[in-house]
């Protein structure tokens, strides 16, 4: 497949794309709803904060809180720009 | 006493075939010998009562039996086709904050004492029309067609059933979901252009009851009232009936999931 790049991408279906799409939607969408409420609030302010020092785009950062077993991890996830 | 199963049919998008397949899915039941209602929850915007050719035939609704103007029995209507079938009109007058959740369960209690099957027809949306819709079921059908908005919202209906539903507020077993694919198209999905039963499967995640393909039986079942299940010759007729078997715990094959074949483009 290597040596035919251009078909492979000629060939990508715009179902494959829906498919690729919905799967990191629904997974983002599944963990909010696992957040508590004000996670929301939370994460907007930490992105007012880092807005204070460093021009970024809300795509550049990842925000995940993750529950074990009996503690809470805040996953802060940012990429600065060059 | 027999207690009802409350069946809520879903979707959270709007057009998918809610109120398509709730009507399919109780003239199927009632067909069965099951004792069926079929309740409309969309306040305001009622529509299951011409999708089942009664609407000269509303007296009463839903609604007036929540507020007490009528009782029960005054306000469903029993279908011409089959005795087991009762329709429950919504108001087309009153707003839908009419729906209280006491008022909406009474009016269940008292079906669930003779029927056998309670389908209730829900609103799009996640307001308080499908709230209620959903709150009280034992089981869901979630009508997704294969298309990123509608996958989208179905994936986000089941988080309000499996966290929002009395089942769920009770800790009781939760309710039972039952994944519908509508308007399905196998020639589409071969070429590439349509998502396929598998990755909506993937992606939702609930056991998959039956596909029903995108067909013009369903345009002319709506344009005279009749279910489109009662049409026995057509794809999505089948499709339904089918449906209704799984429904029953039969093992039937899936059908008008595979791209026609010559013949049966030539002639079909």
């Amino acid at each position: 497949m290597a040596l035919f790049p251009f078909f492979k991408d000629d060939n990508k279906s715009s179902a494959s794309v829906a498919r690729e799409r919905l799967k990191v939607i629904v997974a983002h969408e599944r963990l909010q709803r696992e957040q508590p409420e004000y996670f929301q609030a939370m994460q907007r302010d930490i992105m007012d904060v880092i807005k204070r020092y460093v021009d970024i785009d809300p795509e550049d950062v990842q925000i995940q809180l993750e529950n074990e077993d009996n503690c809470s991890v805040l996953e802060l996830n940012v990429t600065l720009p060059n | 006493m027999t207690l009802a199963q409350i069946i809520v049919v879903t979707s959270g998008k709007g057009g998918v075939g809610k109120t398509t397949t709730s009507a399919a899915v109780a003239m199927g039941l009632a067909l069965q010998g099951k004792k069926t209602a079929v309740i409309d929850f969309d306040i305001g915007l009622r529509n299951l009562d011409i999708i089942m050719d009664c609407e000269r035939r509303v007296v009463y609704d839903f609604v007036n039996v929540i507020q007490g103007e009528a009782t029960l029995n005054q306000a469903l209507i029993k279908d011409k086709r089959c005795e087991n079938l009762f329709i429950l009109a919504a108001s087309q007058t009153k707003d839908k904050t009419a729906l209280t959740e006491e008022g909406v369960e009474a009016v269940l209690a008292e079906l669930a004492e003779t029927f056998d099957y309670i389908v209730c027809d829900s609103p799009a949306g996640i307001e308080l029309g499908a709230h209620m819709a959903m709150y009280f079921a034992d089981i869901a059908l979630v009508v997704t067609n294969p298309e990123v908005s509608s996958v989208r919202d179905s994936d986000r209906i089941l988080g309000v059933l499996q966290s929002q539903s009395r089942r769920a507020k009770l800790g009781l077993d939760p309710i039972k979901e039952h994944l519908l694919i509508t308007r399905y198209d196998p020639t589409r999905v071969g070429k590439g252009e349509m998502l396929s039963i598998e990755d909506v499967m993937d992606i939702l995640g609930i056991p998959l009851i039956g596909v029903i393909p995108e067909s013009e039986s369903v345009l002319k079942a709506s344009n005279s009232g009749q279910p489109v299940i009662l049409d026995q010759k057509s794809d999505a007729g089948q499709a339904y009936a089918d449906v209704i078997e799984r429904f029953q715990g039969k093992d039937v094959a899936m059908r008008f999931t595979e791209r026609k074949g010559f013949f049966q483009r030539v002639f079909g």
